[in-house]
């Protein structure tokens, strides 16, 4: 797909923006506020609205129109300035030995740091409600980013219904704890099981299927079991979801003011916050078992077999490897872990809709895989953070807040179209663990 | 009998709609090979700015309908397709010789952008339009009362739809454009040393299939006579199902694809239940991938070991 | 052909829509030997290959696979995987397709798959860790080593094979076939692409191989070389037909084989020749 001739136009483009300076970057402006001043002309220009009376009105907003082609001119010179002052793309920069050690000290101290702070942010953030809310929120999504890791990262199949099985582990936990009375403990792995269950069954269908029709069918998928959950109203609630799940409990222990509550039996006073920092230990359980439970299967022969599906299929099959139960197993897998997440959802926000399961969701999870360096945990780890507290800063932003996210998503794809932790870590080595650089790493056809 | 035929008649004015949407994802992917996920954002963008040009054509006085339809038409088709070219500036050729999946999630950063950007400028409320073209024929009265209708609307929208097929059909089997299309999907390196600007093919391509995603979105705005900034993502997903159906890469698949999903989703709902039909769509593409994994027209794919 | 045959090609027809790419070719190949395939360009080499290996399913004949202890086994009545894990029948690829993204050392693992995966109680108790596994797992990485001692590539064991040279893939390859423990190797075209210091290393080991483990081989190759000095018995082909086959030295004095060649690439005829004298 490379070539000479499809790459030389851009080189050039480069070499002739240095010679012509100014007027170069000048022209490019005002194109692009040509092409601003005509795509936002109708958009942003007029605004129209449904009137009282159900007609149509409409009112021009030329002022704004006039700002966002001005915002574009300006905006196109800065960028064109930036690239210049940073150079093509490509370019490699020579990074001097003693940073280069530094970077790597640092590169292997982050994952260790990370742990023992998240270990300590219910202790320092004690009385922050809203911090501990934001870190339970992005561990549920460091535990979906782990869990989809094992299918898209591992085993390069692409799935882009991932919030289904999320969904099935939220549901079946509400539905069983609602009508049988049955505890958290006992639903979690229930969740699990069925969420693999639909894994596999979601997985005999697609298997023959490669690349994007593997894509569709997935996001068929999730999309026919939100609408499911939409329509079956007598057993899920409808659009009006399942309300007054159970609380989790610590082993039959509830976490509430009453006479066996914990803070009672403990003999402190009770607080709200007990339950939110159990709820943010408890997240932190699961993920760092979805993490260990990983780590492990990459040593173990299904895991490298996922990886090698990844690498080459076909010679895969060569070497006897059964493809069918492979790709299977690594559904199975990942929609466990996305059916435990799922529980604990249920579980912390004692309501659930299908509001909460749509493509969103799904694209949101996969953004996280891909942004963290497909197949690293740390990167989804750090990936998730980034994009969920992002999104979380952005808060103030309020209706704008999903443009700048999906524009971030765009941004940084180009940035780092491989992620942000660029190497594959080997699962056995004989006397040195080197690092194998993305280059060399497939990201599977399926 | 009357009723099932009433069916077919709105399955295939639906189908054509779809079908339209359709051919854009197909050409994108055929090129490219990447799934536009925005192209669905794309249609809603085209029927907003149909709706828009409509609003401003009526408020300065034209009354004569044809001409209004042929303005907003055209008005609509130049300003999504340039929709279509700066996504791709954009958001894919920085991404063209990278991963598959960065081009994906670029495409879905995309298509957020998009939805977003139409509801903070046009609101979130849903858009209504009187409907600007009425009448129709009487095909055939039932003895129980029923009556087969053929509306203006419908003719309209199929019409358009065959016609602007044959054009842009043409297109790709005569035109040198046409020619280089086909060429950027064999093998771009080859067609680049040969002489063929890659970069203006490709963004030629999303051009064409943004605009024929206008005409959908305007012919939309006509049947529905409404729009609504979240409108992209179902229709973007049906059409996409549409294509994938047709065996994506086809032309020919994507319309029949177009057509198969709006009348499975419009027989569903006569038949079956409403609710449901987008879960019978959605079965019906699984079930068809699981034996024909490319596809009803798509080239079966030859593992070269 | 007399004697104790692994491998038995019958009527073998392999179409492709109008192309026939193989047409109704029988031969044998023995226990223990080395059998070469050669043939011109295009001539239907790598689609008996395939067809042996169950990427392809032919269009009609049969492929009968005679293992040590008179097991009989169809092959074309079994799909892909299970002909190596079932059939024991290895391969490697004209265009090498190693995992280019994991190490010499995790390619040579991947290869011991199913006989791991029994060992890690179908990862049950792999992930427990428990003693049946890591001994299993500690024995399945000195056989990798073994192997990528006797290829020489030890010393980048940790190395992606992706990183190699291209000489070295294509011995790791080989290595990654044995380590599968098959019956029978089929080689396409180990040799292309090697210099002739390398072409002769790769001969001695494919002689070793056949000495060391009792594997039988089947050998597409260009290099007349290799050809010439390793093998037990020829099978020529051309346009998917058998023309000529016996010992290396009565094909390479069959005139129709040296038609073959010279209708197809005279450079290629005049090796056959003078490789012989
Ligand atoms: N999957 C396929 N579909 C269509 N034709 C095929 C397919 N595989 C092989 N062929 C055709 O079969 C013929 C034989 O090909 P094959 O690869 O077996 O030749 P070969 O003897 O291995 O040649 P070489 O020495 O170049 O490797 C060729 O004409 C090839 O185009
Ligand atoms: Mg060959």
């Amino acid at each position: 797909m490379t070539g000479v001739g499809v790459t030389a136009p851009a080189l050039e483009a480069t070499q002739v923006s240095r010679a012509a300076g100014v007027a170069f970057i000048f022209k490019k402006a005002v194109i692009s506020a040509l092409v601003a001043l005509v795509l936002f002309s109708l958009m942003i220009g007029i605004r129209t609205e449904a009137g009282p009376a159900g007609q149509l009105i409409y009112w021009t907003r030329f002022g704004d129109l006039a700002a966002m082609v001005a915002t574009v001119f300006g905006g196109s010179i800065v960028v064109e300035l930036l690239r210049q002052w940073w150079g093509p793309v490509d370019t490699v920069r020579i990074v001097p030995p003693r940073v280069q050690s530094t970077l790597a000290l640092a590169r292997r101290a982050i994952a260790p740091v990370l742990l023992v702070f998240t270990f300590l942010v219910p202790v320092i953030f004690y009385n922050e409600r809203y911090i501990l809310d934001l870190g339970i929120l992005v561990l549920t999504y460091v535990m979906l980013g782990w869990g989809l890791n094992v299918v898209v990262g591992l085993a390069g199949l692409l799935d882009l219904g991932y919030v289904a099985f999320y969904a099935v582990g939220a549901y079946s936990y509400a539905l069983l704890a609602t009508t049988f009375g049955l505890s958290f403990w006992v639903c979690l792995p229930l969740a699990g099981i069925l969420a693999a269950l639909w894994g596999v069954l979601l997985g005999f269908p697609v298997l023959r299927l490669r690349g994007d029709y593997l894509a569709i069918v997935t996001l068929a998928f999730g999309e026919i079991i939100r609408l499911v959950i939409i329509n079956w109203q007598s057993l899920t609630g409808g659009p009006n979801g399942v309300t007054g799940i159970p609380r989790p409990t610590l082993f039959g222990i509830p976490l509430t003011p009453a006479d066996d509550g914990l803070a009672a039996r403990l003999g402190i006073e009770f607080s709200p916050t007990h339950r939110i920092v159990f709820l943010f230990y408890l997240i932190l359980a699961l993920a760092l078992l979805t993490n260990w439970v990983t780590i492990r299967l990459r040593r173990l022969p299904i895991g490298r077999a996922w990886e090698a599906l990844r690498e080459d299929e076909v010679a895969c099959r060569a070497l006897g490897i059964n493809t069918t139960t492979t790709k299977l197993t690594a559904f199975a897998t990942g929609a466990m872990f996305g059916g435990f997440a799922g529980a604990f959802f249920a579980t912390r926000q004692g309501f659930i809709s299908p509001e909460s399961f749509t493509f969103q969701e799904s694209a949101l999870v996969l953004a996280i895989v891909v942004l963290g360096g497909m197949g690293s945990q740390l990167g989804v780890a750090l990936a998730a953070l980034a994009m969920i507290g992002g999104f979380e800063l952005f808060r103030g932003l309020d209706q704008y807040r999903m443009l700048v996210f999906g524009l971030a998503m765009v941004l940084l794809m180009i940035w780092r179209p491989r992620g942000l932790i660029g190497h594959r870590a080997p699962t056995v080595f004989l006397r040195h663990s080197h690092a194998i650089s993305s280059d060399l790493v497939k990201e599977g056809h399926g | 009998m009357d009723y099932f035929a009433q069916q077919l008649i709105n399955g295939i004015v639906l189908g054509s709609i779809y079908g339209l949407i359709a051919i854009g994802y197909t050409m994108v992917y055929g090129i490219v090979g990447m799934i536009n996920f925005a192209h669905g954002d794309i249609f809603m963008i085209g029927g907003f700015i149909a709706l828009i040009s409509f609003l401003i054509l009526v408020s300065i006085g034209l009354t004569v309908v044809p001409v209004i339809l042929l303005i907003v038409l055209l008005v609509s088709m130049a300003i999504t397709a340039l929709y279509g070219w700066t996504v791709e500036r954009i958001a894919y050729r920085p991404l063209r010789h990278s991963f598959r999946l960065a081009p994906m999630l670029s495409a879905i950063g995309m298509s957020f952008v998009l939805t977003n950007f139409s509801q903070v400028t046009q609101g979130a409320r849903v858009k209504p339009v009187p409907p600007i073209i009425t009448g129709g024929y009487t095909l055939h009265e039932g003895s129980g009362g029923f009556v087969v209708q053929l509306s203006n609307v419908q003719i309209i929208v199929v019409v358009t739809t065959v016609v602007l097929l044959a054009i842009f059909t043409w297109l790709v089997a005569r035109t040198r454009l046409g020619r280089d299309m086909r060429a950027c999907e064999q093998d771009q390196t080859m067609a680049a040393l040969l002489g063929v600007d890659v970069d203006r093919t490709i963004s030629m391509t999303f051009v064409i299939g943004a605009a024929l995603a206008a005409v959908a979105g305007m012919m939309y705005l006509l049947y529905y006579g409404l729009v609504d900034f979240f409108m992209g993502f179902v229709a973007g997903i049906k059409a996409f199902t549409a294509a994938v159906l047709g065996g994506i890469g086809s032309l020919p698949g994507a319309m029949l694809g177009g057509l198969a999903i709006g009348l499975i989703e419009t027989l569903w709902s006569a038949y079956f239940s409403v609710e449901y039909k987008d879960v019978a769509a959605f079965s019906i593409l699984i079930i068809v991938l699981i034996f024909l994994p490319t596809g009803l027209l798509g080239r079966p794919e030859v593992e070269k070991v | 052909m007399s004697g104790d045959c692994i491998l038995t090609i019958d009527h073998l027809t392999m179409r492709f829509g109008g192309i026939v790419a193989v047409h109704d070719l029988s031969f044998d190949a023995e226990r223990r030997k080395i059998t070469a395939l050669i043939g011109p360009n295009g001539a239907g080499k790598t689609t008996v290959f395939n067809c042996i290996t169950g990427f392809y399913k032919p269009t009609s004949g049969t492929m009968r696979l005679t293992h040590d202890d008179r097991r009989d086994i169809q092959l074309e009545r079994l799909n892909d995987f299970r002909i190596s894990k079932q059939a024991k029948v290895a391969r490697t690829f004209q265009n090498i397709r190693l995992f280019p993204g994991m190490t010499a050392l995790e390619n040579l693992m991947v290869a011991q798959h199913n006989a791991l995966m029994r060992a890690s109680g179908l990862t049950f108790l792999g992930l427990i860790g428990a003693p049946s596994w890591r001994t299993a797992e500690k024995r399945a990485i000195d056989q990798a080593t073994l192997w990528l001692d006797r290829i020489g590539l030890i010393d980048r064991a940790d190395d992606a094979a992706g990183n190699l040279p291209y000489g070295d893939q294509r011995r790791l390859e080989i290595a990654r076939a044995m380590c599968t423990e098959p019956a029978l190797l089929c080689l396409d075209e180990p040799a292309a692409g090697l210099n002739a210091r390398e072409s002769a290393a790769l001969s001695e080991l494919l002689l070793s191989i056949r000495a060391d483990h009792g594997v039988s081989i089947l050998l597409i190759e260009h290099d007349m070389s290799v050809v010439m000095e390793i093998s037990d018995h020829v099978v020529v082909m051309d346009y998917g037909v058998k023309i000529a086959e016996g010992t290396p030295q009565n094909v390479r004095d069959d005139p129709k084989v040296i038609a073959a060649y010279l209708g197809a690439d005279e450079e290629e005829a005049i090796a056959v020749m003078e490789s012989g004298t």
